[in-house]
């Protein structure tokens, strides 16, 4: 690092690429200060979502049968079928910033309009499932969570703790559909960048670090969907 | 001590007209400015305007605790007094004071760099803290908060019937500015150090700034969380923290201490930083230990994650868990020892000066000392028992926070304000206030020691009769620290305009901060400075006669002066 | 013993001594290292003050020596602190067996104190000298905190949960008692007394306030009236819907799913608040929840009550309170006192007449119901072991 300093120290007028911000010596370290202030930013993004995952494993600690009960509620399908478009769209996004380091306008433009048409399904499908919640009366809020049928609950599960899962459901797969959201509109903004030819071999850290934040956002699903769909299935089939 | 001081050749001519300050006018070339200078004085402003509320509200509060009757305010009054006092102070003064003023100003400075690395971001934080702070004073103007700063659990989430809500979201938004300056610190100090800077030559204001930055990243983020799912519980009602639903209103503790106890050590660590400075340059020294005290910062700031439970010893977690905090409690004490020993050390065959801010430097050493001794008592299990949540506590983090970090704030203030402004403050006057400040500091809350360990509970409006001689004292000092910061205020505002022109480098030290002009130029340096010096290195190791031997730590980085000469 | 000293509260307990030892230990290191640094910091600073304006002085190299030594030193010092403080923190914490019980629940902003024998008092703790009293503490509201300084204990009173002090008084006299966690408007004003009486006063105290209900018998009341939780739970503990309670308290509980846990107050809460949440193996999810039907202070009855069917787990009851307990007709307490011996065989009788309860392993007690189901054997999941602290 330090000698990369050293050399850039001296050529300091030579050519300037337009996109260098006046501060930085070169696009190297341009470069290096936005790929570690984004994976700093990520580290800070598992500490947002470590506070809710610790109360979903002191809850799920204390609740493990209620827990197992309003998971299997959840459609585990659409939760797959989600899974697999995330999958998907990491993909694209990876071809997409593939193509920004290559070059390559037309397939980078048309990858990352990819990556937003199946970040847009997923949003879609999680809106289905969010409106399944609403129709069964399972939005956790004061006076709105009904759970029809209390008596054919198994024991030791009460409603209170249905609640208490799907609290924690909605808090984190809504903070996460946030994050798409904000997502999409950041690829938004690559697309209409990248039609415009802003993004070359010697410039395209914008894509990259998106792509790093897109990937980020995947990963917490692959987190979501088995903690909140899968874990418990088993131990609810016992009875 | 024959030898004679240097001039330390400034890398940038000095006699520059144009500076940041004068370089645009206007009020958007503030409030739109990347540059971190100036948006370093914007925190300075907004900083000092919230240190003034929130002093005001405590000088409330003493005044009120004069008599044991409480017939000054109301009891909802005087809760919403200290709450106030608490949000204010915690999350607008202290955790953003040094690093988002001194720090925002310096760290570009000290490393030889033209900005932080993301200008648009650290405006971006300010406006952030901003709008946080408008919350929470909306939330104070429409009828106040009164669930002190803590917040607990299920008091703030379902008892409570003031603007726990607003007050909430204005928290929640300010923590966002504090993890972006964070961010920024650390990749500014990673990747934009100047040639020469190497990570062993960094002043170990910048190293206190790298562990404090490490903290505000990690843990800002879940005390966010926190208050979200405080204030869902609020709107909601669904139990999170409601034993009736099945929830855990001790959850909320863990949560919020989580971040809250490192949060202590965002506060203390910039301010040793700045004490780092000030002991080393007057005496004109190397620090004591260098690669001891910077590491020290570190390993605060990593253990300083593993000790929130201390502050629930008694708050029915399981005895075992006590234990290990306790444990890990102590052991986050030694790095503090550590450094204060360093500083003293570096004091030995010295040549010190008296000017102020070394008195605010040697002033913190001694309130830090204690300060830091009597979180032992509280560290000690059996102890706590009795003083938690007495005036004991309430005493010991004054002591940490306003003799640690607003002593090293203000002595930083004075040390770096030729730097800032370009002029010279009052020398006589701020000697003077120094000596106010700390005859007041100790007059207020040494007597709380006493009224803690005699049983008074914090938090209390009324109190028994026997508890007022103490009260009394303290109120008196609070009268006396209230002047003493009053004057530096004034002094502060007069100098700007009327104090002496300040040199380039008035205190002729040898940081890259003192090698550009007082006040610098928009982009700092001219010319990327290289480095060829060590920290606090006052004349080069090979022209001087070095008592004892240098070890491999201290100056990795040059193997030729690691030679006694 | 410190009157004599301005500045340290009363001691009146047998532990206050040792925290104010602790806490003279640790003023004598705090000021040896401040008078120390201080003074050092003092004499260099005169010592070495710039004497001309140019001089530079000699740089000093670091010293791994000196490094190593205030780093194992004041390491050692603390770590004589910490075992220090974790000795007297068990010694405040650990609960004695043979404590008498008092139940204390918090409200915004009283302390609602229930003695064993009945007595009843607001803001005030009478307790007699040299004997062991145990506080069993909830809350209704928010979280208190029930701080005594005299005796320099504190524990914070959680909701949805029980903690425990206990404390042994030394000197007769009437103590601050405070709320010391912030609890809203009138938190300042939670304040009570402990009023530590000699022995005989305190029999006087008992038998001028006897003519109220002991908190068994109106345990017992709601529990086999009010409530009719005896329909269920039968008392004789013969065959019931509900598992027998006879000897429950302090014995392993299996429940559905495998669980097995050790009954203590905290489970008997659960239980009736939250019935479903613990299905005793072997019996239908059927008791209906009483959230919102008693409140805290007839949950501690009925616990109390409970415990009183559990002949040597109900600590203190026994010794103090009178024999009653097994019989329903048994009216108002009357302070005896004494003659514990005797109760306790009395209160043997009964619970005899079920021997496979109290003296087969008890982990079958509960396991084997009226429903005939076959009693699980040891559950292979591991028992979610409870200490006291932390319930559920």
């Amino acid at each position: 690092m330090a000698t990369s300093h050293l050399e850039a120290g001296g050529h300091h007028e030579q050519h300037h690429h337009p996109a260098l911000a006046h501060h930085f010596d070169n696009m190297e370290q341009q470069r290096e200060a936005g790929a570690l202030g984004m994976w700093l930013f990520l580290v800070q993004e598992i500490m947002f979502f470590g506070g809710l995952f610790m109360a979903y494993l002191l809850y799920r600690w204390s609740y493990p049968s209620a827990f197992a009960v309003a998971s299997n509620h959840l459609n585990w399908k659409l939760g797959a079928l989600n899974t697999v478009v995330l999958i998907v769209s990491s993909l694209t996004m990876a071809l997409a910033v593939y193509f920004a380091q290559t070059g390559n306008r037309r397939l980078q433009v048309m990858y990352l309009l990819a990556t937003m048409a199946l970040g847009t399904t997923f949003l879609v499908v999680k809106g289905v499932e969010y409106y399944d919640k609403y129709r069964d009366h399972l939005i956790p809020a004061a006076g709105l969570f009904k759970w029809e049928n209390v008596e054919a609950l198994p024991h030791g599960v009460t409603p209170e703790n249905l609640q208490m899962f799907y609290w924690i459901y909605f808090a984190m797969t809504g903070l996460h559909a946030l994050h798409m959201v904000i997502g999409l509109g950041i690829l938004a903004y690559l697309v209409f960048n990248a039609w415009r030819g802003r993004y070359s071999p010697e410039y395209h850290a914008p894509v990259e670090l998106s792509g790093l934040y897109w990937h980020f956002v995947d990963i917490v699903w692959i987190f979501l969907f088995p903690l909140l769909y899968l874990l418990g299935r088993h131990l609810s089939e016992g009875h | 001590m024959e030898t004679r001081l240097p001039p330390f050749e400034p890398v940038t001519p000095t006699d520059q007209r144009i500076n940041y300050l004068n370089a645009r006018y206007g009020l958007k070339s503030w409030l739109l400015t990347k540059d971190h200078k100036r948006i370093a004085l914007l925190y300075l402003g907004s900083v000092t305007l919230f240190f003034i509320l929130g002093g005001m509200y405590a000088l409330a509060i003493r005044l009120e605790l004069l008599t044991p009757r409480g017939d000054l305010v109301e009891s909802n009054t005087y809760n919403k007094l200290f709450t106030q006092h608490g949000i204010l102070m915690v999350f607008f003064f202290l955790i953003p004071a040094i690093p988002a003023v001194l720090g925002n100003f310096l760290v570009p400075i000290m490393i030889g760099a033209k900005d932080l690395a993301f200008p648009k971001i650290n405006l971006l934080s300010w406006y952030i803290y901003m709008v946080g702070g408008i919350f929470t004073l909306t939330a104070l103007l429409s009828g106040g908060v009164d669930t002190g700063w803590t917040f607990y659990a299920p008091y703030s989430s379902t008892y409570s019937n003031s603007y726990v809500l607003l007050a909430g979201i204005g928290v929640f938004i300010n923590g966002f500015s504090s993890i972006l300056t964070g961010l920024n610190f650390i990749v500014t100090i990673h990747t934009m150090r100047a040639p020469g800077m190497t990570w062993f030559r960094l002043p170990l204001f910048i190293w206190s700034h790298y562990a404090t930055s490490l903290i505000m990243v990690l843990g800002t983020p879940v005390i966010a969380i926190t208050i979200l799912l405080l204030a869902l519980e609020r709107i909601a009602h669904i139990g999170i923290f409601d034993p009736k639903l099945g929830g855990d209103p001790v959850l909320f503790q863990h949560l919020f201490w989580f971040y809250s106890h490192p949060a202590v050590y965002i506060m203390i660590l910039p301010s040793m930083g700045v004490v780092s400075e000030l002991i080393a340059n007057f005496s004109r020294k190397n620090i004591f230990g260098y690669s001891f005290v910077a590491f020290s910062s570190i390993a605060i700031a990593v253990f300083g994650f593993l000790v929130w439970g201390h502050h629930m010893f008694v708050s029915s977690q399981s005895m075992y868990a006590g234990l290990v905090f306790s444990f890990l409690s102590f052991a986050v004490a030694i790095p503090s020892a550590v450094k204060v020993f360093n500083w003293t050390a570096t004091l030995y065959q010295g040549s010190i000066s008296y000017d102020t801010p070394m008195l605010y430097g040697l002033g913190f050493i001694g309130l830090f000392l204690i300060g830091g001794m009597t979180g032992l008592f509280l560290a000690a299990m059996g102890l706590d028992i009795h003083v938690h949540d007495t005036y004991f506590v309430v005493a010991h983090f004054h002591y940490v926070m306003v003799g640690g970090t607003l002593m090293g704030y203000l002595g930083g203030l004075h040390y770096w304000w030729p730097k800032i402004t370009g002029r010279m403050y009052p020398e006589g006057w701020a000697r003077f206030a120094a000596l106010v400040v700390f005859v007041g500091f100790n007059l207020t809350f040494f007597p709380q020691f006493l009224l803690g360990y005699m049983g008074m509970p914090r938090r209390y409006h009324a109190y028994s009769e026997e508890f007022q001689v103490l009260n009394v004292m303290s109120s008196a000092g609070a009268s006396i620290l209230g002047l003493g910061m009053l004057i530096p205020m004034i002094y502060f505002v007069w100098s700007m305009r009327y104090g002496r022109r300040a040199s380039a480098n008035p205190w002729v030290l040898p940081g890259l901060e003192w090698r550009t002009a007082s006040p610098p130029p928009t982009e700092n340096f001219e010319v990327t400075p290289v480095v060829t010096w060590e920290a606090y290195e006052f004349a080069p190791m090979e022209e001087m006669q070095v008592i004892g031997k240098f070890e491999p730590g201290d100056r990795a980085a040059q193997p030729a002066h690691g030679e006694n000469i | 013993m410190q009157s004599w000293i301005p500045f340290i509260p009363e001691s009146a307990s047998t532990t206050s001594g040792q925290v104010d030892a602790l806490y003279f230990y640790l003023v004598g290191v705090t000021a040896f290292f401040t008078v120390l640094i201080s003074g050092v910091l003092i004499f260099f600073v005169i010592r070495y003050r710039r004497r001309l304006a140019f001089e530079i002085p000699r740089p000093v190299a670091g010293s791994i020596k000196l490094e190593s030594l205030w780093t194992v030193i004041p390491f050692l010092i603390a770590m004589s602190m910490f075992v220090w403080g974790a000795t007297v923190y068990f010694t405040q914490y650990s609960i004695p067996k043979d404590a008498l019980e008092v139940y204390v629940v918090g409200k915004q902003w009283m302390w609602k104190v229930q003695h064993t024998t009945g007595q009843r008092e607001i803001n005030e703790l009478h307790v007699p000298v040299g004997r062991k009293i145990k506080l069993v503490m909830t809350t209704e509201d928010v979280i208190h905190s029930f701080f005594i300084p005299a005796f320099r204990i504190k524990s914070d009173v959680v909701p949805g949960r029980y903690t425990y002090i206990w404390f042994e008084a030394t000197k007769a006299g009437r103590y601050h008692l405070f709320c010391a966690e912030y609890c809203g408007t009138n938190h300042s004003g939670m304040t009570g007394s402990v009023v530590v009486m000699e022995p005989n006063e305190y029999d006087d105290w008992l038998s001028g306030n006897a003519n109220q209900e002991s908190p068994v018998a109106a345990g017992q009341r709601l529990f086999t009236q009010t409530l009719g939780c005896a329909s269920c739970h039968k008392e004789d503990g013969s065959g019931g819907r509900g598992p027998s309670l006879l000897g429950l308290m302090g014995s392993e509980v299996h429940l559905e799913g495998g669980r097995t846990l050790t009954a203590d107050e905290s489970y008997v809460r659960e239980s009736i608040l939250n019935p479903r949440a613990q299905i005793v193996v072997g019996f239908q999810p059927i008791m209906p929840t009483f959230q919102g039907q008693v409140s805290e202070e007839q949950l501690l009855q009925l616990i109390s009550y409970i415990k009183s069917l559990s002949p040597g787990q109900s600590s203190g009851i026994e010794t103090t309170a009178p024999a009653r307990s097994n019989n329903p007709q048994v009216g108002p307490a009357t302070p005896e006192g004494q003659g514990a011996g005797s109760l306790e065989e009395q209160r043997m009788n009964p619970v005899g007449a079920t021997p496979p309860r109290s003296s087969s392993s008890s982990s079958n007690s509960s396991s084997t119901g009226p429903s005939g189901a076959a009693p699980r054997a040891a559950s292979p999941a591991p028992a979610r072991t409870n200490n006291g602290n932390r319930p559920r």
